[in-house]
C-alpha cells in the first residue's frame, strides 16, 4: 500500500506531461480551426511524403552509421582495465557538455568551402570540395551528435558480459568471429536495440542539424513541423497531424526492430 | 528573427562557461574566487547613473512624474537585443532612465521571431503591456483585435516622428500601433568578387555567374517576396498565379543558391564563404563592421520596408502607464540613443536633426525619398494565400526527389503485416517445438 502512495507524485507527472500533451496532439490533428472533426489534416501529410521519406532514409543512415562505430569501440572499452574505462567514458561524455548548437555550429566552419578542412586539403593543391550544404553533412551531424548515445547503452551491457565465457567459447575451438557472432552479439543485443532507439528518434526528429549543415534546402520532417507553428502559416492543425504521423512511423519501425531483437535473443540463449 | 545572431552568440558564451565550470569541477575555492572576480568587474562596468541625468533627457518631466509612487510594474516584450540598455558601457540605459523618471517598474523580455510573439500572445496567460511587432503582424492583431487603441493625446511626442511611418498601409490611422524603427531590405555583396554596378538589380540573384555564392531567406515571405518584385508584381499579391510564377523562378535559382539562411548569413558573408544575399540594412551594417569588403545596395525594383511598431495588447491592465512608456521612447534624446545602439533606422525626425550628419546621410540607413516611394511594407495576408506559401516553400526546398503520397501508408501497411507475420511465424515454430 505504501509504496502506491509514494508513486503518486509520478502517475500525476505522467498524466500531466505524457498523457495530457499526447491527447492534445490527437485532438489538434483530427479537428479544424473551428474545432470541428476532419481528417484533411491526415491526409494532406500526404504531400510531405518526400521530406517523410528523406528524413526517415538519412537517420536510418545515421543509425547504421553510429553502430558500426560504436560497436567495435564499445567492446574494446569493456574489455580494457578499470582505470582506462573511466577514461574512455569521460572522453566520449566530454564533447556532451558542450552546447548541442555550438557543436553544430563548428561543424559549419569545418565544412565550408572556406572551411577548415577545405584550406588543409587546399595546402596540398585539391580540392575545394563540396561537403557543405548536401545531406552527407546532415548526416554527419547527426552521427557526430548522437554517437555518443549509441555507445553509452552498447558499452554498459558488454562490461556486463564475463570475460569466462568468451574464453570458454576459445577453449572449445571457435574463431573470433565464431565468438563474436555466436557470443558477444547475442548478450550484446538488448544494448543494441536501446542504442538504436536512441540515436534514430532524435535523429528523424531533428531541425537544426538540416538547417545549419544542409543548408536549408534538405528540409526534414522536423523543420517542417517548426514552419507549422513558427513559420508564416500558424497551423498547429497540420503539425499536430505531421507530428502523429511521425510518431506512428517511429513506433511502428522501433516495434519491428525489436521483434528482430527479441528472435536473436531467444535463439542466443538456446546456444 | 533578425537578432537571434546574438542570442545564439550568448549560447555559445554560455557553453564556455559550462566549460570553465567543469575544469574547476574540483577546486571549488578557485571558482568562487573567480565567480566574485568576475562580479566585481561587472559592478565596475556598470557606469553610474548621474542624479538627475534621466529628467534632463525628457522634454515634460511632469508628464511622467505622476506616476511615481504608485508602484506600478510595466511588462514589456520586445526584439533581443533591441533596446539600448548601457551594457556595452556607451550606451543609454533606456529601461533605467525610464524607471528613474516615471518610478515605473520595468519587466522586460524578448522574443526572437513575430509568430513566437503571436504563438505567444494567442495562447494566453502573458501579460504583456508593451509589444513590439512588424507591419503585417500588426495588421493581423488588429484583425484579429488582439490590439487596444491608443490614446494619441497621451502620447504627445508622435508629432516628433515622419508622418509617412505613422500612417502606414497596415494601420492608416495610427491607431493602433507607434513606429519604432524601420529599415529596406537590399542585397549584401562582396565588392572583391561582385562587380557593384550590377547589383541594382534583383537579376543578379538568377545571374548564374554567381552559381554557389548566392545565399537566400531561409523564410517564404521574404524569399517569394524577392521573386515578386523581379517580376513587376506586389509583394503582397494574394493572385494565385503571379505566386506560382515567382515560385517558378526560385525553383530555376535554386541551382545556384547556396544555402536558404536566415542568422547563419553573418558567419558566412563575413567569412567571405558566399558572395551576395539579401537581407535587412540594419543587420547588412553590422556586418560591414566586421568585414570591410562587404557592402549594401538597394535594388531599382523596389523592396520591402519593415517597420516594427510599438502596440499595446487589448489585454494590459496598465494602459495608461504602458503609453507613457511609448512616449518615453519618442523622446529625441532617448530615440537618438536607442538608434545608435540597435543600428536601425529611426522614425524620429526629431532625432535626426540631433544625429551627426555621417549617420544621418548614411545611404544605408537612410535612403533616398526616391528610392523609399518604391518600396512596400507587408500588409497581413489571407490564410489560404499563407499556406500557399507555405505549401509552395516546402516544394520547393525538397524538390530533388519525388514519392508518391501513398508511399508512407503503403510502408506502414508492409511494416505491419511484417510485425505479424513475424509474430505466426514465431508462434507456428513454437507449437511444432512443443510436439517433437
Amino acid at each position: 500500500m505504501k509504496s502506491k502512495y509514494s508513486a503518486l507524485p509520478y502517475y500525476v507527472w505522467m498524466a500531466l506531461f505524457t498523457i495530457a500533451p499526447l491527447i492534445l496532439v490527437l485532438v489538434f490533428a483530427f479537428t479544424d480551426n473551428n474545432g470541428a472533426f476532419t481528417i484533411e489534416n491526415i491526409s494532406q501529410v500526404g504531400e510531405y511524403t518526400n521530406v517523410l521519406v528523406r528524413s526517415v532514409w538519412l537517420a536510418a543512415v545515421a543509425t547504421v552509421i553510429c553502430l558500426l562505430i560504436a560497436y567495435p569501440l564499445a567492446y574494446i572499452m569493456s574489455r580494457l582495465g578499470p582505470s582506462k574505462q573511466r577514461t574512455m567514458v569521460m572522453l566520449i561524455m566530454l564533447p556532451m557538455w558542450m552546447n548541442f548548437l555550438l557543436r553544430t555550429y563548428a561543424w559549419m566552419t569545418i565544412l565550408e568551402n572556406n572551411g577548415l578542412l577545405n584550406r588543409f586539403f587546399g595546402l596540398f593543391g585539391v580540392g575545394p570540395f563540396d561537403m557543405i550544404n548536401t545531406q552527407g553533412a546532415v548526416v554527419l551531424g547527426m552521427v557526430y551528435n548522437y554517437l555518443p548515445f549509441m555507445i553509452l547503452p552498447l558499452y554498459t551491457i558488454m562490461v556486463k558480459i564475463d570475460n569466462r565465457v568468451i574464453e570458454a567459447a576459445q577453449d572449445l575451438g571457435a574463431s573470433p568471429l565464431k565468438v563474436a557472432s555466436s557470443v558477444v552479439l547475442p548478450l550484446s543485443v538488448p544494448g543494441i536495440s536501446t542504442g538504436i532507439t536512441m540515436v534514430f528518434v532524435p535523429a528523424v526528429s531533428t531541425f537544426i542539424i538540416s538547417r545549419m549543415l544542409g543548408g536549408g534546402g534538405n528540409l526534414l520532417i522536423g523543420d517542417l513541423i517548426d514552419l507549422q507553428f513558427l513559420g508564416n502559416a500558424y497551423n498547429p492543425h497540420l503539425g499536430s497531424a505531421i507530428s502523429l504521423v511521425l510518431m506512428v512511423i517511429i513506433l511502428l519501425c522501433m516495434s519491428v526492430m525489436n521483434q528482430f531483437g527479441e528472435e536473436e535473443e531467444r535463439e542466443g540463449m538456446l546456444i | 528573427m533578425r537578432n537571434t545572431h546574438i542570442d545564439l552568440m550568448t549560447a555559445v558564451m554560455s557553453g564556455r562557461c559550462e566549460d570553465l565550470g567543469s575544469l574547476f569541477r574540483f577546486s571549488g575555492k578557485k571558482l568562487l574566487m573567480l565567480a566574485m572576480a568576475l562580479l566585481m568587474l561587472m559592478l565596475l562596468a556598470v557606469p553610474a547613473a548621474a542624479e538627475g541625468e534621466a529628467a534632463s533627457l525628457v522634454e515634460d518631466p511632469d508628464y511622467y512624474a505622476r506616476f511615481q509612487g504608485q508602484n506600478i510594474t510595466l511588462s514589456v516584450y520586445n526584439w533581443g537585443e533591441y533596446i539600448a540598455d548601457g551594457s556595452d558601457g556607451e550606451s543609454i540605459d533606456v529601461n533605467g532612465l525610464f524607471e528613474e523618471v516615471s518610478g515605473i517598474k520595468v519587466l522586460y523580455n524578448t522574443f526572437a521571431t513575430n509568430e513566437e510573439l503571436y504563438a505567444k500572445l494567442k495562447s494566453g496567460g502573458a501579460g504583456y503591456d508593451v509589444i513590439v511587432p512588424s507591419d503585417y503582424m500588426v495588421a493581423r492583431m488588429i484583425g484579429e483585435k488582439m490590439l487596444a487603441p491608443l490614446d494619441r493625446d497621451n502620447i504627445p511626442n508622435i508629432r516628433h516622428l515622419d508622418e509617412q511611418y505613422v500612417y502606414t498601409d497596415f494601420d492608416p490611422e495610427g491607431a493602433y500601433s507607434v513606429p519604432y524603427t524601420w529599415g529596406t531590405v537590399g542585397i549584401i555583396y562582396n565588392t572583391q568578387y561582385v562587380d557593384a554596378e550590377e547589383v541594382t538589380t534583383w537579376d543578379i540573384l538568377w545571374n548564374e555567374r554567381y552559381m554557389g555564392d548566392i545565399l537566400m531567406f531561409s523564410n517564404p515571405r521574404d524569399c517569394v517576396s524577392i521573386a515578386l518584385k523581379r517580376l513587376g508584381y506586389s509583394m503582397n499579391t494574394t493572385d494565385e498565379k503571379e505566386i506560382r510564377e515567382a515560385f517558378e523562378t526560385l525553383k530555376d535559382q535554386k541551382a545556384l543558391v547556396q544555402a536558404y539562411v536566415m542568422d547563419e548569413i553573418y558567419d558566412k558573408m563575413e567569412g567571405e564563404e558566399a558572395a551576395l544575399a539579401p537581407y535587412y540594412a540594419g543587420d547588412a551594417i553590422t556586418m560591414m563592421d566586421e568585414n570591410p569588403n562587404l557592402a549594401f545596395s538597394v535594388p531599382e525594383e523596389g523592396t520591402n520596408r519593415f517597420i516594427d511598431s510599438l502596440c499595446i495588447p487589448v489585454a494590459s491592465k496598465q494602459k495608461g502607464a504602458a503609453e507613457a512608456y511609448i512616449n518615453f521612447l519618442c523622446e529625441p534624446e532617448i530615440s537618438l540613443g536607442n538608434i545608435d545602439y540597435i543600428g536601425y533606422s529611426t522614425p524620429s525626425l526629431a532625432a535626426m536633426e540631433l544625429m551627426d550628419e555621417e549617420t544621418s546621410n548614411d545611404p544605408v540607413r537612410y535612403p533616398p525619398q526616391e528610392i523609399l516611394d518604391k518600396t512596400e511594407a507587408f500588409i497581413y495576408l489571407p490564410a489560404e494565400t499563407n499556406q500557399l506559401l507555405d505549401r509552395l516553400w516546402t516544394e520547393l526546398l525538397s524538390n530533388d526527389q519525388q514519392f508518391s503520397r501513398w508511399t508512407i501508408p503503403v510502408f506502414l501497411l508492409v511494416a505491419i503485416l511484417f510485425s505479424i507475420g513475424l509474430n505466426l511465424y514465431r508462434s507456428f515454430k513454437k507449437k511444432r517445438g512443443n510436439v517433437s
